[in-house]
């Protein structure tokens, strides 16, 4: 059925209709709508789940594990200070190896305080062991969340999952979103049935003390649940596609088989890319577009893949790993031989500021015109 | 690069103008908050009774605790909370602007 | 697709304008996005938001600097903000007001087609607001849906009823009035 929601009534679907056990969250813009949601919804009995009112974002993960350690299916939401208050517990989340699936509205880090559109906040989660994702458009936030349920739970993943979603320009805006059947979602996403769980009945201790002797190689173990989410995610999206006529994978190409330049970006900035390269073709010019939807794990083999046809790449970076160059930047160019591409690194949409198809024009006569560069800053005033 | 104390207007061109961290360069003596007003607080001083209270709960503080008290025009930014809060009727509303 | 930016200040509904109209569009099987301009808002203060309508899926999602349309709900704000920065060369402005369209220059759009129409007037007839500050958002988008085409009047005033939590059958006929008073 289709409605006209915004990106966190999306977020708040995704969840309920994942038939989640658990929601601990606690509010802060621009996710708070998701919260608030959530809790009329179980309040009207439309979600059996416990919400759990917590007093913190510290909390509010501390309360997801121990329900997920517990066998319950949990959702969580956050942004930014609430995100990286989380931190010490997302290192946690992961190394319990607990699929936890959290909705992130990526809004800028403070200071300066800022409660719009910068993905610093979920990129400094890198090294965690999450998977991350970023979203294009409310449809795919809601599809995502049941994606995201299927692959996190898998037991050759059991690994969370971090959904994005941009600040304002997908949780406060409105979009046609097409909210699946039920029942299809119920055969899609089965029941959470972990093999290790906190069982009275069979107790065992997690997280114990863990000498050198065993450390290295659950370390070890958390590498590779990520690289069989690769194929997992391929082969789970494809499912999706089946049942719910809509494709998801690790990337998504656009009018890349005959371009000359291509334009690597994530978030909506991916959807706005979409639109420029259509205008940009029809001034003359061989424009193409990769989304990269999973940040953890990266895809190499895949934008390597892609990649290669290319010689002028440019990649559109929301944040930027200060002493080094955009993040998403210097994972492609880590896949990539450097010698036979041209490479550029463009910082744009920093705390909010938008990113027009002007914008997108003035990267690809860039791309055309000048000199590779790691760093190039869009609309920087200096 | 100094830090202004007065309501010189600070202008900003880009990353040069700024210090290094979000700090203020001014006081907000130069935001002169008088464009947010669509209404315009009048203290009627013949109804006035001095007793202040207008003056205590100004969240600005854009009325000063002058003999009667006196709406300073600059900061002012209509909220109407004087209004509210005279005890006399003594502050009326008038449109702002055209 | 077709673009609309409306201009108001806080607290006259310009935000919920967008929606109710993204709804109507949507009602007749459309593509909608709708959203405001994020800023820091307070009564009083100009506020812009944001409407695409299109018959394909929209993929962009930054703010809308060349629209087809221009919704004005409170006219003292043309000269205090650049209002029509970007408007399309034959694009449609449409003005709360009781002037008429010739009063109105916007020397930066000359072929613009200017619409004005009284809808304050016509919100104090049915109750919506106060003398002082009549609530327009409802009674434009009738005279949006007149001018420019983009949507049918019984969407509007479905979306209306749909959207708007009190007063519903009100804000929907001071819509259709002013459809109806426009030429």
């Amino acid at each position: 059925m289709k409605k006209v929601l915004t990106g966190n009534f999306a977020a708040a679907y995704g969840a309920t209709a994942a038939r989640v056990h658990v929601v601990a969250a606690y509010p802060i813009t621009p996710q708070t709508t998701i919260v608030e949601i959530l809790s009329e919804i179980v309040a009207d009995g439309l979600l059996k789940a416990d919400f759990i009112k917590v007093e913190s974002e510290h909390s509010a993960l501390a309360a997801s594990i121990g329900a997920q350690a517990a066998g319950a299916r949990t959702f969580t939401a956050t942004s930014a200070q609430g995100l990286t208050l989380m931190h010490e517990l997302i290192h946690w989340a992961a190394r319990g190896r607990l699929p936890i699936v959290m909705a992130n509205v990526n809004r800028a880090m403070a200071p300066g305080w800022s409660i719009w559109a910068d993905v610093t906040d979920s990129i400094s989660q890198r090294d965690t062991g999450w998977m991350q994702v970023y979203c294009e458009n409310n449809q795919e936030v809601y599809d995502t969340i049941l994606l995201s349920y299927r692959i996190s739970e898998h037991k050759d993943v059991l690994l969370p999952t971090l959904v994005n979603l941009d600040a304002f320009f997908l949780s406060h805006t409105s979009q046609v979103v097409d909210l699946r059947d039920q029942d299809k979602i119920d055969s899609f996403i089965p029941p959470y049935n972990p093999e290790y769980k906190l069982d009275i009945k069979n107790p065992s201790s997690f997280g114990a003390l863990t000498s050198p002797e065993h450390y290295y190689e659950f370390s070890y173990k958390m590498q590779c649940a990520q690289e069989n989410a690769i194929h997992i995610i391929e082969e789970t999206g494809a499912e999706f596609s089946r049942i719910f006529g809509k494709s998801y994978g690790l990337t998504e190409s656009y009018r890349c088989d005959d371009a000359e330049h291509l334009l690597v970006s994530y978030g909506t900035i991916a959807g706005t890319v979409k639109e420029a390269v259509d205008r940009i073709r029809n001034k003359g010019v061989k424009a193409g577009a990769l989304k990269i939807r999973y940040f953890r794990p990266f895809p190499k083999k895949r934008v390597r893949e892609i990649c290669s046809n290319f010689k002028s790449i440019g990649i559109i970076d929301r944040a930027v790993s200060y002493g080094q160059a955009g993040p998403f930047f210097t994972e492609v160019k880590s896949v990539l031989d450097k010698e036979k591409h041209q490479l550029y690194g463009f910082i744009a949409g920093l705390g909010g500021r938008d990113v027009s198809i002007t914008d997108i024009e003035a990267m690809i006569h860039t791309m055309q015109s000048k000199e590779a560069d790691d760093l190039i800053w869009i609309g920087v005033k200096r | 690069m100094s830090k202004k104390k007065n309501t010189d207007k600070v202008i900003i061109t880009g990353e040069k103008d700024m210090p290094p961290m979000p700090a203020s360069l001014g006081s907000m003596l130069s935001n002169k908050t008088a464009s947010w007003r669509s209404i315009r607080p009048v203290i009627l001083v013949e109804k006035c009774t001095r007793c202040m209270i207008c003056w205590k709960y100004c969240p600005e503080p854009a009325i000063l605790p002058t003999d009667p008290p006196t709406i300073d025009y600059d900061y002012c930014k209509g909220c109407g909370i004087c209004i509210e809060e005279c005890p006399f009727d003594a502050i009326e509303t008038e449109k702002e602007g055209k | 697709m077709i673009e609309i930016r409306f201009h108001g200040r806080g607290g006259q509904g310009s935000v919920k304008a967008s929606d109710i109209l993204a709804m109507a569009a949507f009602r007749e099987g459309k593509e909608v996005q709708a959203f405001p301009f994020f800023g820091v808002e307070r009564r009083g203060a100009p506020v812009t938001a944001f409407t695409r309508i299109s018959d394909e899926e929209i993929r962009i999602h930054c703010y809308i600097y060349e629209p087809d349309v221009l919704v004005i709900l409170d006219p003292t704000l043309i000269g205090a903000v650049p209002l029509t920065d970007g408007l399309k060369s034959n694009g449609k402005i449409i003005i709360n007001s009781q002037r008429k369209p010739d009063d109105f220059s916007f020397p930066e759009t000359e072929r613009a087609e200017v619409f004005t129409i009284d809808c304050s007037s016509v919100a104090l007839k049915y109750k919506l607001g106060t003398k002082a500050a009549p609530i327009v958002n409802t009674t434009i988008l009738g005279a949006v849906a007149k001018a420019t085409g983009i949507v049918k009047i019984e969407s509007v005033m479905e979306a209306i009823k749909e959207k708007i939590p009190l007063k519903k059958k009100e804000n929907a006929l001071a819509a259709k009035e002013v459809y109806d008073m426009l030429h």
